[in-house]
């Protein structure tokens, strides 16, 4: 009979954090950033249907780095929070906060009850209007929640990139065309390659839309914004 | 708040995740909470309660589309309940229903099944197909079943603009989820009958728009001429009918300076031939 072993409950949790950053770290970065009239997500991706940001309620909007199966069902567990609280309440009465905080305590249990973690970290945004402001939260593998502001990177080389962002960030708002202008220079910098249109995943949450406030660019629609 | 974090369930339609999930949010889990009404005994028996019933609604098909279009009157036995409700609902960009029946039931399963589609469009990133989205009314409106034998009966009509074929498409329904498809045009309710007579004898194929919406407004006041339960354009009140054009553009409410320009029109006529 095999002798039960000993780990120590830090060393477990050691382990499990480097594997779900390893998972993490291999993918691309996404940047959330506010612009004038909201927020807008940026990623590299060079898949045209497989996507990282979407739509997840009227003015919030979810992007996830990782694994893409794990991150897809957070996002569909997020749609059904959301629909589910819109429908039995009011629309205005689902939040980015409640949202992350149920993320948050989803990735906080199976970290520390599953023997494999989620190698996920995702961003919840909100477009704030009528003088509300926007809200970012960035919620890593482990359940730990970030509030972010005028920024947020997630996946990848999130680091680098986050240093690139906080080092060309304007001290105002920038309008849409110079916020992803900035986000493509970082996004470049750090991956030492010039970036294709297609292999650039676009949308922004735009608080001047009626109802439903994300909008997808296409290639087609990216070209002419920077044109 | 934890979130439903429910990787087994991997459906796209909310209203089949609220079925399973939430089935107290339903009607049919509501009809089965709700004490029987058994038929065997007559003073139990459906129409004990009262409850507003919305009347005409009607569709019709024109040269771009499709416009939609209803009273403004909800009744209860023979009070008037409600003045200005709202039967025409806006479902998506390319679609919208209107609703006869009683009200409250009604109108829920219009916020149901708007859900219904964004969900659906959220989660596959695509939209249903008009084809889809019908039989998923119709579906709904089976489901609805239960409350029907409890006199809380929901009909809904739903119109759509199909980007595939590039046509407006009108579609009814039965109280069992049977589904049907009208060529050129349809209206139900109390007043439906007199809304189609209406119809019957003007309609034609290719109207253009503003005749078609003429029409659809004359429909509605000759139902309300003929039938109690449906309101007719109220000019002390400034209360008119409501309508939406769905097209290729997407679906566009008809201002209420529109109707009742369009109304003013209709008297003027009707008010020279009395003379």
């Amino acid at each position: 009979m095999p002798m039960p072993y000993y780990v120590s409950p830090e060393q477990m949790m050691q382990d499990k954090a480097e594997y779900a950053k390893k998972g993490i770290a291999k993918g691309r970065s996404i940047i959330a950033m506010e612009y004038v009239n909201g927020i807008l997500l940026a990623a590299e991706n060079p898949s045209a249907s497989l996507h990282k940001i979407s739509e997840i309620y009227d003015n919030i909007a979810f992007a996830g780095a990782g694994k893409y199966s794990e991150f897809e069902n957070l996002r569909k567990a997020g749609i059904r929070h959301a629909d589910l609280k819109g429908f039995m309440y009011s629309r205005e009465d689902v939040t980015a906060r409640s949202l992350a905080n149920g993320y948050s305590q989803s990735l906080g249990t199976i970290f520390s009850q599953e023997l494999k973690p989620l190698e996920v970290e995702i961003l919840v945004v909100q477009v704030g209007s009528n003088g509300h402001l926007n809200e970012m939260y960035r919620i890593s593998f482990d359940g730990s929640i970030i509030d972010e502001r005028h920024y947020a990177v997630i996946g990848g080389k999130s680091d680098a990139v986050q240093a690139a962002m906080k080092e060309k960030l304007p001290a105002q708002l920038p309008d849409l065309k110079s916020a992803l202008n900035l986000c493509i220079a970082a996004l470049e910098q750090t991956g030492n390659q010039k970036l294709s249109l297609e292999s650039l995943e676009v949308a922004v949450l735009d608080r001047t839309r009626d109802s439903r406030k994300f909008r997808r660019f296409t290639p087609v629609e990216t070209k002419q914004l920077l044109s | 708040m934890k979130l439903p974090f429910l990787p087994n369930h991997d459906d796209p339609s909310f209203f089949d995740f609220l079925t399973s999930q939430h089935r107290d949010l339903t009607p049919a889990g509501r009809a089965a909470a709700a004490p029987a009404f058994s038929t065997a005994d007559p003073s139990r028996v459906a129409g004990a309660v009262t409850v507003p019933q919305a009347t005409t609604v009607l569709g019709l098909k024109y040269q771009d589309g499709v416009v939609i279009a209803g009273d403004r009157r909800a009744t209860e036995g023979f009070q008037i309940a409600e003045r200005r409700i709202e039967k025409v609902f806006k479902i998506d960009d390319y679609s919208a229903m209107a609703i006869a029946g009683a009200a409250g039931p009604c109108i829920e399963m219009a916020k149901l099944f708007q859900t219904e589609l964004e969900h659906y469009e959220k989660l596959e990133g695509v939209q249903l197909s008009c084809e889809g989205k019908a039989n998923k009314l119709g579906q709904m409106v089976k489901a609805n079943l239960p409350m029907v034998f409890q006199g809380l009966v929901v009909l809904p009509l739903y119109v759509g603009y199909d980007l595939k074929r590039s046509e407006g498409r009108i579609f009814k329904y039965d109280l069992a989820g049977g589904r049907y498809e009208e060529s050129d045009y349809h209206a139900i309710g109390s007043g439906g009958k007199d809304a189609r007579n209406t119809m019957r004898e003007h309609f034609r194929k290719g109207m253009a728009e503003q005749d078609a919406l003429t029409l659809a407004l004359l429909a509605l006041y000759n139902a309300a001429d003929d039938d109690v339960g449906t309101g007719g354009p109220d000019f002390i009140r400034g209360i008119y009918p409501t309508a939406k054009i769905v097209n290729a553009i997407g679906i566009t409410d008809v201002s209420e300076p529109q109707i009742r320009a369009i109304y003013d029109r209709m008297m003027a006529t009707s008010r020279s031939k009395e003379r």
